[in-house]
């Protein structure tokens, strides 16, 4: 499997990182040297084995479908590189 | 009392008890020596005011005859664990100005157990690395030198902050992370102890995600003992973490009894690999001569699927990374870019990301939305999962046999000097995973034991694997290898 350069771009795209079209044969490149070491893994005969889902077989801890925490929009909001109003604030979404 | 700082936690603690010293002058000592330590570019976040009221509390508990497990003791904190209302950052420019309104659980649990935080440690960006060169706030700087060579020296990745500062002195102990040998790989490059318990035994609530299925936090100290107390006080269940055991945890440091009469440990054939310098491999029988001295049975095993766990990893742990950093958009905290006119959101997306990730971070969430991407999800990630389950039952079966734990080098090579592994081939820097990652994909327990020097002066350590949850068991088994190897060399002060 070879990475060309249409596809470095769409991984970029959906990884949603931009890269700049100058760097996308580099880029190409290390995908090519990581997936070609990634690629011994055709030959274990995996047959008849389960994907692991939980690396320690448990049972998931339930608890009670209940409100816990709340009420700390302040919180929520102080990291946040633009919060207006009590919310969010991004570019334009919908025209 | 001088030299405060040098001490053990557990003759830190006697010496607290014993009314030798205050919580007070350690701390000052350890806040001495990090102001001094600049040049190891080990701690990133200073947070002395802090320290010194919990130093404070600590020393007033101490006098109130009631105090918990590792009060007074002053340790730093590895950048990935979430602090309130002190910087994390993960390494990353994208986390950028974020402190967090809330406190991560191990955190929470150690100032819980009187422990004083003296502030935050260099790593590798979202602990992406093998050497501590993906920081952001750049290298960490390993105490040690080779013998006659003045090159600055990789601490080892991603908790290279924590290893130089542990082996620097400047603070008794340091938590670590560990998803492919973060813990286990610096340890054993600066001549330090690092355990990653079982899958599960400690919280990863607050604890900035990586790979989610392999992250593991643990301790870094001086000794095995320091190891077993300061685990204890990491360790137990949280609801906040659906993957926490619910399981008792024992008294660690009592089960260290020097005694592994009888017990058996396993030496893999598949370690034994085309390349590793003769010193390494003599260091490994030289370790498995000292069990067998201490009474233990020293048994050869086939672990057949070792050479996959690698690409197996590289797999897994970028696809799991590419989910969990698709969080850093530029809207709830740290990075923004900015926009030009006319630029929308996915602008905005690109931009943040494209800013605020590294070059190696960016490389794994690449690869991890590759491998995850329609069309190839089979043939790369449920293959590698797969994988895993058979890397994992290789364990299985070996501890099925009797076996109770494994003795292997902890890394490849000594400590390189920094700049040496070319950024250019990952691959070259993934290999120095090549022992400890197998344990993060089957979920158990490691330690990393310093046990010699090599030729040209630096650290090296021994890896110990145990069965899940015996950690007790396990660090019972590192105590005797610690004891015969009597490792007591320290780095020549430069800083």
């Amino acid at each position: 499997m070879s990475i060309d350069i249409d596809t470095a771009r769409r991984v970029a795209k959906l990884a949603r990182i931009r890269v700049e079209e100058d760097a996308l044969p580099a880029l190409a490149d290390e995908f090519n040297a990581v997936l070609g070491f990634i690629e011994q893994l055709s030959e274990v005969d995996v047959d008849g084995v389960e994907p692991m889902t939980s690396v320690t077989p448990q049972r998931l801890k339930r608890r009670k479908d209940g409100v816990t925490d709340g009420n700390m929009q302040e919180k929520i909001l102080s990291n946040a590189p633009d919060a207006r109003e009590g919310f969010f604030a991004v570019p334009k979404v919908v025209e | 009392m001088s030299d405060l700082n040098k001490l053990t936690l557990s003759a830190a603690r006697d010496g607290l008890r014993a009314k030798e010293f205050t919580s007070a002058e350690l701390t000052e000592a350890c806040l001495g020596e990090i102001e001094a330590a600049g040049a190891l570019n080990a701690f990133v976040h200073n947070t002395p005011d802090i320290a010194r009221t919990q130093a404070k509390a600590a020393d007033a508990k101490l006098a109130s005859g009631d105090a918990p497990a590792m009060c007074g003791l002053p340790i730093g904190i590895k950048d990935l664990f979430a602090t309130k209302g002190v910087p994390t950052q993960a390494a990353s420019a994208i986390l950028e100005g974020f402190k967090p309104e809330y406190e991560s659980t191990i955190t929470a649990k150690l100032f819980d157990a009187g422990a004083v935080m003296l502030g935050k440690l260099n790593m590798d960006e979202f602990a992406m690395g093998s050497s501590n060169e993906t920081s952001t706030y750049g290298n960490a700087i390993n105490p040690w030198k080779r013998t006659g060579d003045a090159t600055d020296i990789t601490p080892g990745g991603s908790s290279g902050g924590s290893s130089a500062a542990v082996a620097a002195d400047l603070c008794l102990a340091a938590t670590g992370t560990d998803t492919g040998g973060s813990i286990r790989q610096p340890a054993a490059f600066t001549g330090i102890v690092g355990i990653k318990p079982t899958y599960g035994r400690c919280s990863r609530w607050g604890v900035v995600a990586f790979a989610s299925s392999l992250d593991q936090a643990g301790p870094m100290t001086k000794s095995v003992r320091d190891a077993a107390i300061m685990l204890e006080a990491m360790c137990g269940h949280d609801m906040k973490d659906s993957t926490s055991a619910d399981l008792p945890v024992p008294n660690f440091e009592a089960m260290l009894t020097g005694d592994i009469k009888g017990k058996k440990i396993g030496i893999p054939k598949e370690y034994r690999l085309d390349g590793i310098p003769d010193e390494i491999s003599k260091l490994w029988d030289e370790g498995a001569a000292m069990l067998r001295d201490a009474g233990a049975e020293i048994v050869d095993i086939s672990l057949p699927h070792t050479k996959y766990a690698l690409p197996t990893y590289y797999v897994i742990a970028p696809a799991e990374a590419s989910s969990n950093l698709a969080r850093y958009d530029g809207v709830r905290y740290g990075h923004r870019a900015k926009l030009s006119a006319g630029e929308g959101i996915d602008d905005m997306y690109e931009k943040t990301r494209a800013e605020g990730f590294g070059k190696e971070v960016q490389r794994r969430v690449m690869v991890g939305t590759y491998v995850l991407s329609a069309g190839f999800y089979d043939a790369y990630y449920n293959k590698a999962r797969k994988v895993r389950t058979l890397i994992k039952k290789d364990f299985e079966d070996v501890f099925a046999q009797g076996v109770d734990a494994i003795l292997t080098p902890a890394t490849p090579s000594p400590a390189f000097g920094l700049g040496e592994v070319s950024d250019s081939d990952p691959i070259q820097m993934y290999l120095n995973d090549v022992f400890t990652v197998t344990v993060n994909l089957a979920g158990l327990p490691g330690i990393s034991v310093p046990a010699g020097l090599s030729s040209n002066g630096l650290p090296l350590g021994l890896q110990l694997i145990g069965k899940p949850w015996e950690e007790g068991d396990l660090l019972n088994i590192a105590h005797s290898l610690e004891d015969a190897a009597g490792f007591v060399s320290k780095p020549e002060k430069w800083w």
